[in-house]
């Protein structure tokens, strides 16, 4: 017993002692850099971190963009130098992916530009080490498309500075404050309040019907992961539903995982049986539309039409369209116009689409309702966010400050009500809206 | 007598040279297969395919590189568990201890990052990182011990709960909320090993090499080599020789757990910087090849997971030159495995076809 122990603690001393003798150097080099070590733009010369977050915050430049590029500069041979790489966390069985996968194809398509698709790459260094495998296959462009990539699409962005890099759904591109990354996201909330009107007619026409009173109007929504982006989300379909259905309220349940075809069915069987009329969804697999086309309860879905699987019960879909930025993206790079370090897409860019509306589900003189509301939202005199249309703890919202820069601190620290209403994928491109609202509940907590 | 077509009996030890060669016509009628398979989906030229496959572990230097953190890892846990192999124990729980040995070693450096110097937190990370792969990998063996359970089911359950405990901790860490830790330390560095000479791999491969002639000489020239693998051949004749089977049993599970707490800290402190459930990624359970493959030799095991790493990249680089899905370079994967394990069974026994009077004579 004593020799095991012996040889064990050997080897930890071998291991320890290796792993010491050559820290030493590393360490020395933290401390000789430590004047420089806020790589952030902040300018801070003492080194006690406790002031670090506010001037940090005071030297954020937010460079969040709408605009598409001039594509007519990009010809032909230029084009003909750019090979993009895209790594996706899952593949084409998840509608979240095959959303990004199929616009990928399409915009390297139509531009002529040769590309390389990496499916299912988790959400760890496998992302970095995927990145480098793309380069080395000589792409100067990479793409990722799950939030929790974010880190390692930094990494790999440092690591080659002559590559661009361009990630989905992140935050940290303004603060990170590199040449060659970028964040892109788009106005989904304009999608998701759209879908919601339809969710809210539906209802009503329910009601009409007499198959449940007014104040039994509630909706289900499974959501993924309660972050900024789910929350956001499924706000802004409430608000939606509920400015053409005022008694409606929502109830909200996690699967803490974007994809989980088991998971996301038994949650929205759960909230069916808990009474809920209209099922939406902010997960990737099919299980929540299916549980829905089963129990037949109307759904509204996500990331694209459920119509062929879910005839009866499928309304509508609210997505992102990734043409736009991934044509953005790729003109930028072969014709050297710079590109912001966030881009936000819009209903009126193209990068904001609604599916085709089922007209077996969905209540009738939809689609007038939707373009007429769709108009609005473009003309900006309808806004999602304005506060005077929700409570939070039954007090209007007058001030928010929200975590637009993502240092890891996780405290606020942007004041985001302007003009009345929540400043969303304003500052940056992801949402920031991490606000719980009247009207909505949150079944797990 | 039913009519049986073969009659399958173990053969006499064959010449090594024999079977090797026997291993060698094995992997290349797998490639041959591998190559016809992707060209019918492809349509490509079998040369190409072959090439991809090359250049999937040495294309680049940044490949090479790849291909060598890839055995070295592999090596490491193949390591761990090939003492518990010797002694008959199946530990299919490596997944599991490498999981709860990079919780660990990330929980240090989340937790002392920014309070400890680096060279006390590397510590602190090694310490713990090994304590808690030794604790999973002590778990089951504390179980056979005393009561006899099964090792096989045990270890393999354990793998679960370290997957749940790792997917829970990554909750509270990542306080956004959506499960995902990221790299840790970004600015500090803090907790993350020295990189020698300019490559962020070489510290692993050093280790993993010490490591192989630690247990190469464990095994082979220490006592405790000598009891485990007494125990592995026969407990009766362990017990009757004196051996105390309980505490040999415990013993090698801990020092086999906390091998693969090193692959975890590896991961963890030496590479990748973060913590997620799909770090081990499956190596738990190649590992079992690769020590089984070496007939649980830690110096040929160099050689064996050598292979399974050039495959698996190389299969990987097919899949992605070609364009096809992921799940197709697990097809090639799987296929070539097939022709592995299938050669060993041609190398242990032998065929015979049984005469057909014997069906007549029925």
């Amino acid at each position: 017993m004593k020799k095991i122990l012996a040889i064990a603690l050997c080897a930890i001393m071998v291991i320890g002692v290796l792993a010491g003798c050559s820290s030493q150097p590393a360490s020395n080099d933290n401390a000789s850099s430590t004047p420089a070590n806020n790589d952030t733009p902040a300018t801070n010369d003492t080194p006690a971190t406790n002031d670090a977050p506010v001037d940090r915050d005071a030297a954020v430049v937010f460079d969040n963009s709408s605009e598409m590029l001039d594509a007519s500069a990009a010809t032909a041979d230029k084009l003909a130098g750019v090979k993009v790489g895209f790594i996706t966390l899952h593949d084409e069985n998840s509608t979240y992916d095959k959303n990004f996968i199929d616009a990928a194809k399409a915009a390297c398509e139509e531009l002529g530009v040769e590309y390389i698709i990496k499916s299912n790459v988790p959400e760890g260094s496998e992302c970095f080490d995927t990145a480098e495998e793309l380069i080395d296959e000589g792409c100067n462009v990479v793409f990722a498309d799950s939030f929790g990539h974010e880190d390692f699409m930094i990494q790999a962005a440092k690591a080659h500075a002559d590559v661009m890099f361009a990630h989905a759904t992140g935050t940290k591109a303004h603060t990170e404050n590199l040449a060659n990354y970028h964040n892109a996201f788009a106005t989904i909330y304009e999608g998701r309040y759209l879908a919601g009107v339809a969710a809210g007619m539906k209802l009503n026409e329910m009601i009409a019907n007499g198959e449940f009173t007014a104040d039994e109007a509630k909706m289900g929504y499974v959501g993924a992961f309660p972050y900024a982006e789910v929350k956001s989300g499924y706000t802004s379909f409430f608000l939606g539903a509920r400015s053409v259905c005022p008694t409606v309220t929502m109830e909200v349940t996690f699967t803490n995982s974007w994809y989980d075809e088991a998971l996301e069915k038994e949650a929205a069987n759960k909230l069916i049986n808990r009474g809920c009329k209209l099922i939406s969804q902010h997960a990737d697999s099919m299980g929540a539309p299916t549980a829905c086309e089963t129990a037949g309860v109307p759904d509204v879905s996500y990331n694209g039409s459920t119509v062929a699987a879910c005839p009866n019960t499928f309304i509508v879909s609210s997505r992102i369209n990734w043409v736009p930025f991934y044509k953005n993206m790729i003109v930028a790079q072969a014709t050297g116009q710079k590109l912001s370090a966030d881009w936000t897409g819009t209903l009126g860019n193209g990068a904001v689409e609604l599916s085709e509306i089922n007209d077996k589900a969905a209540a009738a003189g939809t689609a007038e309702k939707l373009e007429e509301v769709k108009a609005a939202l473009i003309a900006g005199n309808t806004k999602v966010w304005d506060t005077s249309t929700f409570t939070v703890g039954g007090q209007a919202l007058t001030s928010y400050k929200a975590d637009v820069n993502d240092w890891g601190d996780f405290t606020g620290e942007t004041e985001s009500i302007v003009d009345g209403a929540f400043a969303e994928s304003v500052y940056r491109s992801a949402p920031s809206f991490d606000i719980d609202i009247d009207g909505i509940t949150n079944i797990d907590a | 007598m039913k009519n049986k077509l073969f009659h399958v009996s173990r053969r006499p030890a064959m010449p090594w040279w024999k079977s090797l060669l026997i291993r060698v016509i094995a992997i290349a009628l797998a490639l041959v297969v591998c190559a016809v398979v992707t060209m019918l989906f492809t349509g490509e030229n079998p040369l190409n395919v072959f090439s991809a496959m090359i250049s999937g572990s040495f294309g680049t230097s940044r490949k090479i590189w790849a291909t060598l953190q890839g055995i070295a890892i592999l090596l490491c846990v193949s390591l761990a568990v090939t003492p518990a192999f010797r002694m008959r124990f199946w530990n299919v729980g490596g997944e599991g201890q490498i999981l709860m040995g990079g919780l660990a070693c990330a929980a240090c450096m989340i937790y002392f990052g920014e309070v400890v110097p680096n060279w006390v937190l590397i510590l602190m990370m090694t310490v713990s990182a090994v304590v808690a792969g030794a604790i999973w990998g002590g778990i089951p063996a504390i179980f056979k011990a005393k009561w006899n359970t099964n090792e096989t089911l045990f270890t393999l359950m354990m793998n679960y709960i370290a997957t749940q405990l790792v997917a829970y901790f990554c909750n509270i860490w990542d306080k956004k909320g959506s499960g995902i830790v990221g790299v840790i330390n970004p600015t500090t560095e803090a907790g993350w090993f020295p990189v020698l000479g300019g490559q962020r791999y070489l510290l692993n491969v050093i280790i993993v090499a010490i490591l192989v002639v630690f247990v190469y000489i464990y095994l082979n020239y220490s006592k405790h080599g000598y009891e485990l693998t007494v125990v592995g051949e026969s407990e009766k004749t362990a017990r009757y020789v004196g051996i105390k089977v309980e505490k040999v049993i415990v013993r090698t599970m801990l020092l086999s757990g906390a091998l693969c707490g090193v692959a975890g800290l590896l991961l963890v402190g030496g590479t990748d910087h973060s913590i997620s459930t799909t770090i081990a990624g499956g190596r738990g359970f190649t590992a079992v090849m690769v020590s089984w493959l070496a007939k649980f030799n830690p110096v040929v095991m160099i050689v064996t997971s050598f292979i399974l790493v050039f495959l698996e990249r190389g299969s990987s680089d097919i899949t992605s030159r070609f364009g096809l899905n992921k799940s197709f370079s697990d097809i090639l994967t799987g296929i070539i495995l097939f022709f592995i394990i299938g050669s060993e069974f041609f190398i242990n026994y032998r065929i015979d076809l049984v005469h057909n009077t014997e069906k007549e004579a029925k």
